[in-house]
Parts: C-alpha cells; sequence; structure tokens
C-alpha cells in the first residue's frame, strides 16, 4: 500500500473506512465502525439522529482526524487532513444545511466553489462555460437568480450541480432529499443514479427514507449508537428489517387508533395576509377551518409560507390583515386568549422558540402557568418547590431523559427538548393544537411519541393544525389535508382519498 | 462681478465644497467599514482608529517632512489596528462590538497620550489640486480646491463595487459575510479572511484620519474628530453595504456638515448651533424612513453580530 499516491484521473472509485473510532472527551461517537462503499455502487448509509452517521462522513471528508482508522480512497490509504485534501482526491459532500451563499447568484457561487478561482472573474466568459456545462446536466438552474430567491428543491440541485461541476467523482449526501417533493426526489435521484451506472460516480447517501433506499441504492450499512449495526446488499433486505436493526430492542409507544368524529369549527382563519422578513407577502390571504376532533395538516415544500402562518398564530408575528377567531371569538394570540381558549404550540426549532436555552428545564415547563398557583402566591411570589415537584412528575411521565429538574434547557437533545416542550403544552386539556415540524432532526422513540400524544390530543376532541415537511407524517396523521404553496392553499383534500402524486403536483406548484 | 456680489450663492457653494472636505475622512471610513461589515465583522473602534491615524501622519510628516509618508504611516497604524481587533475577536466568545468600543476609547486615549507633544509644532501639509483657476470669484476658487485624497476616495469606490463582483478576494470577503458555513465547507479560513479585511478597513480609516491632521482642518489637537468615525460607520449601515452609496452617502454628510458654517458666512448666526447638528438630524431622518421594525435590513451581511 503506497500512502498519499492520488487516485486515478477518472471515473468512478471506493471509499473504505477501517475501524474507525472517534471519541469526543468522554463520548464515544464511533466505535470500531467499518463501511466500504464499492466503486461505482449506489450506497446508502441509516441510521438514527445520533447513531454516528455524520460524524463518519465527516471523518472521512477531513473535517474530523478519527481517534483510531484509516480511509482508503481508490486502492490507497490516505491522510486527509482537511477538506481540501478530501476535495484534491475527488471526493465532495452536499450538505443537510445549505452551504450556498444565500445573496449571491447561482453562477457566483459555482465559481467562487473551485479551487482555482482566478484573481479576477471574467464574467462574460465563465457564464458561456456554465451554460455549457448545465447543458451537458439532465436538470436546469437559473444561473443569474439570487439563491435566495430560488425554491429549496432548486437550491438542492444547484448543490448536487455545483458538486458535479467541481468534477467529484466520489459524493457523499446527508439527507438530500429531506426539502424535496416525492417527485423531485425521485428526479434527483434518479439522474444520479445513471451516472453511478455509467461508472462516472460511486455515492454514498445518509438517509432515513427507506422507500429511496430501496428504489435506488445498491447496498446498505446501518449504524446504531456509534456501533456498526448491519450492512448488506439492499435487495436482499426489506425496510422492516432494516427498520429493526437501525432502533435495536427498544421499544416504541403505540399510537393509539383513530376515534371519534370532527365537531364544532374551532380555529377558524379568514383572508390572513402576512409579511416575512423583508417585507414581500409570505401568507396570502389564507382561509381554513379546523373543526374539534381533527387534524388538519398543511403539506409543502419549506420556504412557502408555512413559517410565517405559524408565527401569526403563536403570536410571533402580526397579520397584515384578516382574522383569526378561536371558537368563535377574535383571536390576537395573548397569553389570556391562549390560556382561555386552551391552546397549544410546538413550533419548530422548540429550543429557539419555545424555550429560554439557559433557564433550566424546570422553569421552561412552567412557562404557561408559572404566574398562577400552585406555583406562584398573589402573582408574584414563585414557590420554587411547585416548579420542581412539577417538572419531576412530567420529566417522569414525557420520559425527558434530563439530569436534574434544574439542569438548562440548552443541555438536552433535541428530542429531550421537544418531550419537555411537549410535557408543558399537553399537559392539560387541550382544545387547539399547533404543531410546526414537531419530529424534526428527532430520533424513531421521539417521533412515536410525539406521534401518539398528537393523535391523542385529537381523540380528546382537539382541534389539530399540523405543519410538516413530511409527506409521510401528514398522511399518517392527519384527517384533512391542504397544500401550501407560495403563501396559498392550493390543494386540499381527505387524507384518506389523497393522491400522491397529486399532492406532489401541487407542492411543486404545477 | 466683484468679490462678494454672488450673494446667497454663497451658501450652496461653500455646501459643495464643504461636501468636498468634510467627506474625504467619511468616505475613507466608510469604505474600509464597508469592507469589513461585508467579511461579517463589525468594527466600531475606527473612531480611535481615525484619531490615532490622524495623530501619526501628523507625526511622521512632521518629522519626515514628506505628508505623503504621513499618509502610509497613517495607513499602518490603521492596519495594526484592524489587526488587534481582528486578533481579539477570533477568541471564541469574543463580541466584536464591545471589542470595537474598547479599541475606540483605547485609540483615541493613546493617540492622545503620543501626540501631546505635536500640539506646537507645524507639519507639512498634503497639497491640493486647483480646479478653480479659471474663475476670479475667491469662494468658487475655495470650494474647488480638492485634494488628492478625495480623488483617490472617489475612484475607490468604483473600484470596490467592482471587486467584490468580479475578484476572488471580492468573492471570498463576501462568502465569509452572508455565510461563514459556506466558506467553511469550501475550505476557507474564515478568520483569516475577516482578519484581512479587517486589517485593510483599519488601513482605510487610518488615511481618513491622515486627512484630517494634514489638510483639513489640518493641525493636531484633542477636538480633531468629532465623532467621524462612529458616524462612518453607522452610515455604512444606511449606504446598504455598497460602496457607491457609501459615496453619495460621505458627500452628502460633508455638505450637511458644512451647512452650518455656510450659513455663518452670509451672516445668519442665530441656531448656528443647530445648523451645526444637521449630520445627526439627517442621521436620524434617514434611520427613520429607511427602517422597519418588521423587515430586517436588505443587503446586509447576514453574518454580521448587528443582524443577528
Amino acid at each position: 500500500m503506497i500512502i498519499g499516491e492520488p487516485v486515478p484521473p477518472s471515473g468512478a472509485f471506493g471509499v473504505d473506512a477501517i475501524a474507525m473510532t472517534m471519541r469526543f472527551g468522554d463520548f464515544l461517537a464511533l466505535d470500531n465502525v467499518e463501511l466500504k462503499v464499492r466503486p461505482g455502487s449506489f450506497h446508502a448509509l441509516l441510521g438514527e439522529n445520533g447513531a454516528g452517521k455524520s460524524t463518519l462522513v465527516k471523518c472521512i471528508m477531513g473535517y474530523y482526524h478519527a481517534t483510531e482508522g484509516d480511509i482508503i480512497v481508490g486502492d490507497r490509504e490516505q491522510a486527509i487532513a482537511n477538506p481540501k485534501d478530501a476535495h484534491a482526491l475527488g471526493l465532495g459532500m452536499v450538505y443537510q444545511h445549505f452551504t450556498l451563499v444565500p445573496a449571491m447568484t447561482v453562477a457566483e457561487n459555482l465559481v467562487l466553489a473551485r479551487d482555482d478561482v482566478p484573481a479576477v472573474v471574467n464574467w462574460p466568459k465563465e457564464m458561456k462555460e456554465l451554460e455549457a456545462f448545465l447543458a451537458r446536466m439532465p436538470f436546469k438552474v437559473p444561473l443569474g437568480a439570487r439563491v435566495s430567491d430560488i425554491s429549496a428543491g432548486e437550491r438542492q440541485k444547484c448543490e448536487i450541480l455545483k458538486q458535479l461541476y467541481l468534477k467529484r467523482r466520489f459524493l457523499i449526501l446527508d439527507e438530500p432529499t429531506s426539502v424535496l417533493t416525492p417527485a423531485e426526489a425521485d428526479e434527483v435521484l434518479g439522474m444520479l443514479r445513471d451516472m453511478v451506472v455509467k461508472g462516472e460516480l460511486t455515492i454514498l447517501m445518509i438517509t432515513h427514507k427507506f422507500r429511496e433506499v430501496m428504489a435506488f441504492a445498491d447496498e446498505v450499512t446501518i449504524l446504531r449508537r456509534g456501533k456498526l449495526a448491519g450492512a448488506g446488499k439492499v435487495a436482499e433486505l426489506t425496510p422492516d428489517a432494516m427498520a429493526r436493526t437501525m432502533i435495536g430492542a427498544e421499544e416504541l409507544t403505540v399510537q393509539p387508533p383513530r376515534t371519534g368524529e370532527a365537531g364544532q369549527a374551532r380555529l377558524e382563519l379568514a383572508k390572513v395576509r402576512a409579511l416575512d422578513d423583508t417585507g414581500a407577502v409570505a401568507v396570502h390571504d389564507v382561509s381554513l377551518t379546523v373543526r374539534a376532533g381533527e387534524i388538519v395538516g398543511i403539506a409543502g415544500v419549506s420556504g412557502n409560507g408555512q413559517r410565517q402562518l405559524v408565527e401569526v398564530l403563536a403570536g410571533q408575528r402580526e397579520a397584515e390583515s384578516g382574522e383569526v377567531r378561536v371558537a368563535g371569538d377574535p383571536y390576537r394570540a395573548s397569553r389570556e386568549e391562549m390560556r382561555c381558549h386552551r391552546m397549544s404550540l410546538l413550533p419548530e426549532e422548540p429550543l429557539k422558540n419555545a424555550c429560554v436555552g439557559g433557564m433550566s428545564v424546570a422553569d421552561n415547563i412552567a412557562f404557561r402557568e408559572f404566574d398562577r398557583a400552585p406555583f406562584a402566591s398573589g402573582g408574584w411570589w414563585l414557590n420554587r418547590g411547585a416548579f420542581r415537584d412539577d417538572a419531576k412528575k412530567k420529566i417522569g411521565q414525557y420520559k425527558i431523559k434530563t439530569r436534574t429538574p434544574d439542569t438548562p434547557i440548552s443541555a438536552l437533545s433535541g428530542g429531550n427538548v421537544q418531550r419537555a416542550v411537549l410535557a408543558r403544552e399537553l399537559a392539560g386539556d387541550v382544545e387547539v393544537l399547533i404543531a410546526a415540524n414537531p419530529c424534526f432532526g428527532l430520533d424513531f422513540a421521539a417521533v412515536a411519541q410525539i406521534h401518539a400524544e398528537i393523535m391523542a390530543a385529537r381523540n380528546r376532541g382537539a382541534a389539530v393544525l399540523l405543519v410538516s415537511e413530511d409527506l409521510d407524517e401528514l398522511l399518517e396523521l392527519s384527517d384533512r389535508l391542504v397544500v401550501m404553496f407560495h403563501g396559498e392553499f392550493v390543494y386540499e383534500a381527505r387524507t384518506s382519498e389523497a393522491d400522491l402524486t397529486v399532492v406532489g403536483r401541487h407542492m411543486a406548484g404545477h | 462681478m466683484a468679490d462678494g456680489s454672488i450673494g446667497l450663492w454663497t451658501v450652496p457653494l461653500a455646501v459643495f465644497g464643504g461636501a468636498i472636505r468634510v467627506s474625504t475622512p467619511f468616505l475613507f471610513v466608510s469604505l474600509g467599514e464597508c469592507i469589513t461589515e461585508r467579511s461579517g465583522r463589525i468594527n466600531l473602534g475606527l473612531e480611535g482608529t481615525l484619531v490615532m491615524g490622524a495623530m501619526s501622519a501628523y507625526g511622521i510628516s512632521y518629522l519626515s517632512g514628506s505628508p505623503w509618508l504621513g499618509v502610509l504611516a497613517a495607513g499602518i497604524t490603521g492596519a495594526l489596528l484592524g489587526a488587534l481587533h481582528a486578533g481579539i475577536c477570533s477568541l471564541p466568545r469574543v463580541n466584536d462590538v464591545a471589542v470595537g468600543i474598547a479599541l475606540m476609547l483605547f485609540g483615541t486615549g493613546l493617540a492622545f497620550y503620543l501626540g501631546k507633544p505635536l500640539i506646537e509644532p507645524t507639519a507639512p501639509r498634503l497639497p491640493a489640486i486647483d480646479f478653480g483657476w479659471w474663475s476670479d470669484i475667491p469662494q468658487v476658487r475655495a470650494a474647488l480646491r480638492v485634494n488628492v485624497l478625495f480623488l483617490i476616495g472617489v475612484a475607490l469606490a468604483p473600484i470596490l463595487y467592482w471587486a467584490f463582483r468580479t475578484t476572488r478576494w471580492g468573492l471570498l470577503i463576501r462568502t465569509a459575510g452572508e455565510s461563514s458555513d459556506a466558506a467553511r465547507a469550501m475550505g476557507h479560513s474564515v478568520l483569516l479572511i475577516r482578519l484581512r479585511a479587517t486589517m485593510v478597513g483599519g488601513f482605510l480609516a487610518g488615511i481618513g484620519g491622515s486627512f484630517l491632521s494634514l489638510f483639513y482642518p489640518g493641525s493636531w489637537n484633542e477636538g480633531l474628530s468629532s465623532g467621524q468615525g462612529i458616524t462612518a460607520v453607522a452610515l455604512v449601515i444606511f449606504a446598504r453595504w455598497d460602496p457607491l452609496l457609501c459615496l453619495w452617502a460621505s458627500l452628502a454628510f460633508g455638505g450637511a456638515a458644512a451647512l452650518g458654517p455656510a450659513l455663518q458666512s452670509v451672516g445668519v448666526t442665530s441656531g448656528y448651533h443647530l445648523f451645526n447638528a444637521a449630520p445627526y438630524i439627517l442621521t436620524l431622518a434617514i434611520m427613520i424612513i429607511t427602517c422597519s421594525p418588521k423587515r430586517t435590513l436588505t443587503g446586509a451581511p447576514a453574518e454580521l453580530s448587528i443582524t443577528r
């Protein structure tokens, strides 16, 4: 084995990670993990959040230096000290969070990504070359548009095109389809699959969507809690078997069956209009009624006004016009109205939108009721003992993993932050529940628990508005499905009658 | 036409001349700060850099006899102060606004301390180009005596505008300012880019200071800068981080600052101090008109700590 020699100049090559161990202080993120990606294959890397998938690929890309273990690129062992070394070997990565610069144009982003950006860029010449490159590619992106102005799907295509433009031949994709509609996902993955079949590219894709693994991947490696849990050919595996390998022996909360019929109208939106931070109209005169005992799901690719709509309902943003009514009364998102109508909110990014990171778990759990008995006497004297007792009860009930009730909530993992918010929001009787991407980035156990709680709230007669970018989640939970595109509701159907291809088309704006 | 017969025309003429004279330090500091802020860092210490630049330019000009060596010294002093700011800000959990305020006080204090012996002597001043030779009217000739530094600054604005879009360094600075994640993913060192951008920003701010002591007003004393450095930082914000708009904003500020003296020269003496406050009233007015609590500033570099 020769160390440090470059890989062959063209075509796909494989990457092996051998006996990888990565330690962050006391925490063992990777424990003797092995990954073999054959040249010219489409390899899926499965695992729950925190299983070590990202750590493993970051070791390959040179962001982290593994405590132990070797990386073999092509047939040669390589010491990859930083991402530049990895790029020089032909390895590229598409990150889960976008790495395009939003304020720049697509063309600027592409040229900027090169290792040899000229000191003075000759734009007419570069544009001609970029157009010639795009002509060879199966999908198109607008070169002159600012990245902030194009859709999430187009941005993801740009990210992938950028890697191909840089002539990367081993591509790592970190959950590449989370912002795409199913049809867009199939288009992008299908095109990459074609390049793999032609032998131009090797792909390692991190994902949790079994549908995509079954449809596009040749082989799969499954991690669990930093250890190799399984590997094999996709053709010889079933989604159930892969899921079991991922989760291990952990018990999942069983979701209660859907019971009861929808009742009175509880939450009514009439021609609600809201602006985004730049002053453009984000929510365009939408009207919607959610009745007691039903879950209405709002589907849509992120960035189509869902966030601003939820912010209006949460009181984080003022509506420009229109009206929101709860149980017939005008609603302006004051604390008093929320309490009197028993409204609950599970906003996205709960640590940012529903918690004060530096305050304790107990304090955060008490936010809704902290100035009332038994937490306070006379509305101002706080009884710390009551905070702790209530928190202890809910920590047990909602299986929140925290060292003590006094631990700052920002020290908890994402799933446990969401469980703490759940404990606060769903504690009493809930009449209206608004949830936005409640399971984003959470592991199976947390997802199952949150889905079960949402369904239970519905069965108890709550009106639930569920905004989600995960179509599978919406199909599983909602009674009615609404698609939001460019700030408008463009499609509505009973979930039992909804056609997935029609839903996907509306999500993409066709 | 005899002297003084131009009557009320004196006022716009003096405002015009003042705009050119007074705007030069604004222009250099704001262009420098524009570079620094586009890289994602705010340097509030430029007031201190400006005063240090004025002091060192005056000192070197006095000692060497060459005002241009003074300008260079001011630039180097500014770059060193920029490096100090960037160096401290590279440390974890350091807030660049707080460091900037500390360096503003440090810079002015150090300049007053080191500059004590420079209050008495007279240093050679920067030359001016006489664009008013064709006119007999002294006011016109006075207004058109333009300093070379002003011309350099005017040329620098479009050059920077071009450089931000078409040079590697321009693109890298913008990347670091808009998305440090993206810059890091491409394998660039954000801290290094910001160090250089802050040093260049300090260099230009130092040159702005040399204009104060070597041309207008043209001497060294402790009341030399009346907050031009800090005003120029604000100016970058409503110039929307655009070098060309920085040029126009600097001229507008220079003109507003020249309003009080111009009115006084035609005999309007009541409210002299009120007219001297014109730049600050202008600042407030522009801020009120252009800012809204409901929207973020357009054009603001996303990594800047004031916009996060």
